[in-house]
């Protein structure tokens, strides 16, 4: 091609040779100020006289963050306890090491001061790898979006032995976390349930528009087969760890069901870490407008989810939040570090501008 | 039509179709592909590509297949259309409509189907269309005229001769024609033609260069020739030119590979570190096939090994964004858009030829800002190579022509030239001179194009010839009163100072050789005495003449040498009637060989050449080429050692030297010439021993001790002849011990002078050089086709356009119109290429490693699973859109240091000397920062995912939120990073930088906005928004690309400022004031358009 290239120019050459008797300048080359390099640029200098006012601004306003980060982080409020039951000894020891479904365990919470609402209540998992690749890749965003044969992705969790399809497919949904738990006040020696709201546990976006359900009203008719245009007629099956069917998991709401049923949707956003905590229910406002007071609380926790097999732990945590979300000091600190770096540097090229006396300063 | 000869088997012609193109519409695909996966970097990718296909790997084959695809696509149309473009010129050429005689009939027929042996007829301003061998001219004297501007490019009209005794009649002409093997030699062709006439003895008639018409040449000033056939198609002479020459290859392109086998290697580390501890963590209880995360039926069966090497594919796989397509196609982008800079520059163009520069290689850009070694020609290239008559020496007497030519009635024909200064010499020997000034030689008068009546004034009577000596020898006899008329059919015309005109019939010319160094007519006057006349260099005519004659004229000539004059001494001779039989004879008989013609011809001049009597010599100004002297200063300031190769005598070229302030007053010369080298009673080789040591020693010492404070400049002068002893010294280990003595010599050196060189030694010393320790990188600039070979030598062959043809700037890398130009190229251009490129490869490194570093780390956190942290369409963008733009606006506008003050300082050049932006010292650096930012971007998002709940309504992040945090903040730093680094803010830096950034954050939303049907899952859907809604994900972006800026920062600012004010006072203030100028920012279009006119 650089051959071709010089052929090309030595054609032009001719041509001018030829021409050039007639106009002057025909190669003369154009004198604009692409051309000639001379666009009229902006040249930055970096001197002493804007860096060390603008590192000390930086350095300030990160402080400044630093301190309201640090600040807020402090105020929230965070109660976590582990309940794996891998010790003898905690409440739910019994529960681990039996295979008894729904076993239920309870954990007596005490609330020192006033726990500022809004309470979110999360469960935590860790050794946990949901974003393992291929537990990742195991699952049909086109199945969840409401056409139900499952594809190859969700192997080995796509149909069972007797070649039935699941609904929804692949590991992820079938590994899908199946404790729950139920919160009681103990107010004067009698318990009183401390009412959870599920909704909104997840993303706008995923409830609405990522996840669909089938059309099917009631939606057991989809799952059965009875009224769908599938050929998997009454072969829907549910996934081989879920106790119940997809159409039946939030039996007192019926738009919490199926594909778009919260729980399901909070599950089926892989977390990024091993180490992990996802949301569970809100503490609903309507009983406790300023959050839990003090006061001593049970957590009776059906416990169905097996973690010790892969030294897996599970906890349950209350949190509120703040305007930066939940609690988390490395932010502040951060900040806080960060700025002050830049604080101490100004001062440090100040010290070495008045050392050298500006030299770029004329 | 020649008869079948049936001696020889009848040799195979090939038609006379040109292709230079390399595909057809059929073995375009294949071929093209083959020979692109050719390419390693592109083989690389398909690879990768293939394991993507086959392995259940992390990234679908499209991320790496797309890019690679697109690649593939761009160079393909590229070369299909270059191909197209070939194929169309071919066609016009091979589709051209030529006429051929055949039975006494014309037949107009396609230029491809002209067969050998075809005669065919050309008419006035056509090209031919093969090589033809001229029978037949329009023209009395059975000359034509042709220029071979599209061949070599030299305008001017040269002339051909029919070969004798075909003139009369061509349709009844029966001959064979025997000529040599097709070669690229332009200038060179012997063969011979056998004429039958009706039984008699066939004629044998030599053929010769002047009698063949090559293709591509022009016809001019003839009403049309007859010519036949003899070289077609791919054998004609301008075909074999075309194929090419070897490619170089640049420095920076060595640097890149042995990166990219640093970085091969952190790849195939990096995927065997995780293959390795994957199979580790598995291989403890529970870890590897969780009840939640089985495996599939497949996997379970599939053997461990296989299973381990497909894992380390798939690492591979998922870390080969380390290695870029894209780097490839940004740098040769890169050097073919910057290459225009080179040709647009307004400052290399030349008012007088009309052109600016040529490059015609965009590979070896930066290359020119990294020359240690600058081999210059003399003639032509530090001086004009436009002649001026000064002064000639007749007998001793000295004739100096003191009126300058504006004055135009200085020439009185009876007044005879004017000596004020010694007597005369004898009128007799006056006129012997000057009719031999105006005979020997083989210049031309031009004809006027319109057919005046009239002929031209005598001064300004235009001359054509090879050598600009020559014409100013034949102007200069002018000025004395001898005009030179012209040459019709053997006769040459002169008009002599009694006005009358005498004519001499020309029976030979022996042409000038730059071996023989001389060149000699002769003539037969009216009177019928015959004559040879002889000029040359006085080393060539001093041993030929008798010796009493020498020492008058000897004195002449040293002086005027060291006046940085050319001279030429002039002899003559009579010879007796038996004498010229005997010459004749003798010249006819080797012109005519077949084989060794050179040879024997050159043992029939040396014949002649001898006995003969000296009448005087010639000086001849050779002016300095415009700012010769600031030129080589500058490039000797920048740090460049400075050679002058010449053909010349070592006095005209060592005052040439002090002209151009090569040489200063205070350099000590050292010299190994022939003259040394006889100077005292010793055998040479002794002696050469001696002078050797002795100048190693010195030259040793000061650069010793005198490093820091260079009190002595040595310079060094060496011929022709004791190079040739040094290379080739009679013992194998004198040989080497030798060379490496004359290199430390010359290396000690600041400027060398090589004299007498004949053109391969030229390409010898290149060649040494470059080959020497450190392998420095070589520059050879020159104009002349005794300069071609170290052109193609050097590392980067600069030709000059000028006076002597464009053999050079063909053969050239880059062409100049001047050699001042050489400063701008290399100090401005060859700076700033070599900066933009250096900092362009280092950079594609460095945003490729905290590209994928965080992708590596975060296999620490998914069990090794080859869990992708970025979304595919990231993966596949990332180089192509969201940070290629910047990169190449920076790499082709980037003037860290202005145009201006990289001209004023020329010892800026050699801070980026011996490659320093691409080092190894550099590269960690790069690396360390790649790493440090990879580290900061991973870690700080970690930190922050400690607790996912980012949002304040207590929703919780996933991993595709994490990627898409880590990523943005990739994009944003590895953009900054380049901001800050960028020195020089057009509007398109402005433009593509933000505009990148704009573009990212507009394509995350689009791709995250919607739901794709195609795609088998929608990761990224509406990840981008929530993270914008996330205060902590954008106080965590903020914050880590400020702290991944922050040493960058700090560098930038507490680094030596690049204040330009300041670096020019530290230079001793010798520059201009001009620097001073207004700086860039206020300069605007109209103001720039001023200077023009």
């Amino acid at each position: 091609d650089v051959k071709s290239y010089r052929k090309v120019q030595e054609d032009d050459d001719a041509d001018g040779a030829r021409v050039g008797g007639n106009e002057k300048f025909t190669n003369r080359p154009d004198n604009t100020a692409f051309t000639q390099q001379r666009l009229p640029a902006w040249q930055p200098i970096l001197s002493a006289g804007i860096v060390i006012p603008g590192f000390v601004l930086i350095g300030l306003a990160f402080i400044g963050v630093g301190v309201a980060l640090f600040v807020t982080s402090r105020s929230i409020q965070v109660l976590e306890r582990d309940y794996t039951g891998d010790e003898s000894g905690t409440p739910c020891a019994s529960c681990a090491n039996s295979n008894v479904q729904n076993c239920i365990c309870t954990l007596n919470i005490t609330v020192e001061t006033l726990f500022k609402g809004p309470v979110f209540f999360y469960y935590g998992l860790s050794n946990y790898f949901q974003n393992y690749r291929r537990y990742g890749t195991s699952k049909d965003d086109n199945q969840l979006y409401g056409v139900l044969n499952p594809s190859d992705n969700c192997a080995p969790y796509a149909y069972n032995s007797n070649n039935q399809p699941i609904v929804p497919c692949g590991s992820i949904a079938n590994s899908m976390f199946n404790d729950t738990f139920k919160l009681y006040q103990t107010v004067n020696g009698t318990r009183q349930e401390v009412s959870l709201d599920g909704k909104g546990i997840a993303w706008w976006t995923d409830y609405n528009i990522k996840y669909r359900n089938p059309t099917n009203n009631p939606l057991k008719d989809a799952f059965n087969g009875s009224n769908s245009g599938l050929f998997y007629r009454n072969f829907l099956i549910n996934p081989i760890y879920w106790s119940k069917p997809a159409y039946e998991l939030d039996t007192s709401d019926p738009s919490n069901n199926g594909f778009v049923n919260q729980d399901f949707l909070v599950w089926m956003r892989r977390a990024a870490l091993p180490d992990f905590r996802k949301l569970y229910r809100r503490i609903s406002q309507d009983k406790y407008p300023d959050g839990l007071p003090a006061g001593n609380y049970s957590l009776e926790i059906t416990y169905n989810y097996r973690v010790y097999r892969f030294s897996g732990k599970k906890k349950v945590v209350f949190s509120n939040v703040s305007w930066m979300g939940g609690k988390n000091e490395f932010l502040g600190i951060a900040y806080l570090v960060v700025g002050s770096m830049c604080v101490f540097m100004s001062i440090v090229m100040l010290i070495v501008y008045a050392k050298f006396k500006f030299p770029d300063e004329e | 039509p020649c008869p079948a000869n049936e001696v020889f088997i009848p040799p195979k012609f090939c038609d006379n179709r040109i292709v230079s193109s390399k595909y057809t519409v059929w073995n375009f695909l294949p071929k093209n592909l083959f020979e692109q996966f050719r390419r390693i970097a592109n083989f690389y990718f398909l690879i990768i590509f293939l394991v993507q296909v086959i392995v259940d790997t992390p990234t679908s084959p499209v991320t790496s297949g797309l890019p690679l695809f697109f690649v593939i696509t761009v160079t393909a149309i590229k070369q299909g259309y270059e191909d197209w473009l070939r194929h169309k010129a071919d066609n016009e050429v091979n589709k051209y409509r030529v006429t051929v005689l055949e039975d006494g009939r014309r037949i107009r027929k396609e230029s491809e189907k002209i067969k050998v042996g075809d005669v065919l007829e050309v008419e006035e301003n056509e090209t031919f269309p093969c090589d033809l061998i001229l029978l037949q001219s329009s023209r009395d004297d059975g000359t034509c005229f042709v220029t071979t501007a599209s061949l070599d490019g030299e305008s001017n009209h040269k002339t051909h001769y029919t070969v004798p005794d075909t003139e009369s009649d061509v349709e009844s002409l029966n001959a064979t024609i025997e000529c040599e093997q097709p070669q690229p030699d332009l200038y060179k062709f012997v063969g011979r033609m056998h004429i039958y006439k009706n039984n008699e003895e066939p004629v044998l008639r030599s053929l010769g260069p002047e009698n063949l018409l090559l293709k591509g040449a022009t016809l001019k000033n003839t009403q049309r020739i007859c010519g036949v056939a003899v070289y077609t198609g791919m054998e004609t002479k301008m075909a074999l030119n075309y194929q090419g020459k070897s490619q170089k290859r640049s420095v920076v392109e060595k640097s890149i590979n042995a990166f990219l086998l640093v970085y091969l290697c952190i790849l195939v580390s990096k995927a065997l570190v995780c293959t390795t501890l994957k199979y580790v963590w598995q291989s403890k209880p529970g870890q590897d096939e969780p009840w939640y995360n089985e495996k599939t039926k497949k996997e379970k069966e599939t053997n461990l090994y296989l299973n381990m090497f497909t894992d380390f594919l798939s690492f591979m796989v998922l870390f080969n964004f380390i290695i870029p397509v894209s780097m490839y196609v940004t740098v040769e982008m890169q050097k073919f858009l910057g290459s225009f800079f080179i040709s647009w520059d307004k400052d290399f163009f030349d008012s007088e030829i009309k052109e600016g520069a040529l490059v015609n290689t965009s590979d070896l850009n930066e290359e020119l800002g990294q020359v240690e070694y600058v081999f210059t020609d003399k003639t032509g290239t530090l001086t004009q190579n436009n002649m001026e008559f000064i002064e000639c020496c007749i007998d001793g007497h000295q004739y100096k022509y003191r009126d300058a030519s504006s004055e135009v009635d200085g020439f009185c024909v009876t007044d005879g030239p004017v000596n004020r200064l010694q007597q005369k010499a004898g009128r007799e020997r006056e006129e012997l001179f000057l009719r031999a000034l105006c005979l020997c030689h083989t210049v031309q008068v031009k004809e006027s194009t319109e057919q005046e009546v009239v002929p031209p004034p005598e001064e300004q009577r235009g001359f054509i010839a090879s050598s600009p000596d020559e014409i100013a020898l034949v102007k200069g006899a002018m000025r004395y009163g001898f005009t030179f008329l012209g040459l019709e059919s053997k006769t040459m015309k002169l008009l002599n100072r009694n006005n009358d005109v005498e004519i001499y019939d020309l029976l030979h010319v022996l042409n000038f050789d730059p071996v023989r160094r001389r060149m000699s007519v002769i003539v037969r006057s009216k009177s019928g005495d015959t004559l040879l006349f002889c000029k040359g260099a006085d080393s060539s005519i001093f041993p030929r003449v008798r010796q009493e004659e020498v020492e008058r004229i000897r004195m002449h000539v040293e002086r005027n040498a060291k006046e940085g004059y050319r001279t030429l001494c002039v002899a003559y001779k009579y010879l007796s009637e038996e004498e010229y039989v005997q010459v004749d004879s003798g010249l006819r008989e080797a012109r005519l060989a077949l084989q060794d013609r050179e040879q024997k011809l050159m043992a029939v001049y040396n014949q002649v050449e001898t006995g003969m009597n000296l009448i005087g010599a010639t000086a001849v100004e050779d002016r300095l080429q415009e700012e010769a002297a600031a030129t080589m200063e500058a490039l000797q300031g920048a740090g460049m050692k400075i050679w002058v190769l010449t053909g010349d005598k070592m006095e005209t070229a060592k005052s040439t030297c002090y002209a151009c302030r090569l040489f200063q007053r205070n350099t000590e010369l050292l010299e190994l010439t022939v003259r040394t080298l006889e100077f005292i009673g010793k055998r040479r080789e002794d002696q050469l021993h001696d002078l050797l040591l002795e100048y190693h020693k010195k030259t040793n010492l000061s650069s010793l001790y005198c490093r820091s404070w260079s009190t002595q400049d040595y310079g060094f002068i060496v011929d022709g002849a004791t190079l040739s002893m040094v290379l080739n010294s009679s013992s194998e280990n004198n040989t080497n011990n030798y060379k490496n003595l004359f290199l430390q010599i010359c290396q000690n050196c600041t400027t060398v002078l090589c004299c007498r060189m004949a053109p391969l030694q030229k390409a010898q010393i290149v060649k040494m050089v470059k080959n020497s320790k450190g392998s420095p990188i070589t520059l050879s600039v020159g104009d002349g086709a005794n300069d071609v070979s170290m052109i193609l030598e050097a590392h980067v062959g600069i030709g000059i356009k000028g006076k002597e043809g464009r053999q050079a700037v063909r053969n050239s890398d880059y062409a100049i119109p001047k050699l001042k130009h050489l400063k701008k190229l290399l100090l401005a251009h060859g700076h700033l290429y070599y900066v933009r490129i250096a900092h362009l490869v280092q950079y594609f490194f460095y945003k490729n490693l905290c590209f994928i570093l965080p992708q590596f780390l975060y296999q620490f956190f998914c069990g090794y699973s080859q869990q992708p942290l970025y979304d595919a369409a990231y993966l596949t963008m990332y180089n192509i859109c969201f940070t290629s733009m910047p990169i190449l606006a920076y790499s082709l506008l980037e003037q860290h240091i202005s145009i201006e003050i990289l001209l004023d300082n020329a010892t800026l050049y050699r801070e980026i000397g011996k490659n320093a932006m691409l080092r190894w010292g550099p590269f960690l650096y790069w690396t360390l920062l790649g790493v440090f930012h990879g580290l900061v971007f991973f870690f700080g998002v970690w930190f922050l995912f400690s607790n996912p709940a980012l949002q304040d309504n207590g929703q919780v992040f996933g991993n595709w939120s994490y990627g898409t945090i880590v990523f943005t903040i990739l994009v944003f730093t590895v953009t900054l990073k380049l901001a800050l680094d960028t020195r020089h803010w057009t509007w398109i830096n402005h433009f593509v930088i933000w505009g990148s950034l704009a573009f990212y954050v507009f394509f995350s939303f689009f791709w995250g906005g919607v739901i794709w049907p195609f795609m088998s899952q929608q990761r990224l859907y509406f990840v981008f928004a929530n993270m914008l809604s996330s205060v902590s994900a954008w106080l965590v972006i903020i914050m880590l690309i400020l702290l991944s800026l922050l040493p960058e920062i700090l560098y930038v600012v507490l680094h030596k400022p690049r204040a330009p004010h300041a670096r020019q006072s530290s230079t001793g203030g010798l520059q201009s004031p001009r620097s001073s100028a207004r700086p860039l920012l206020m300069r605007t279009f109209s103001d720039e358009s001023n200077t023009v006119i």
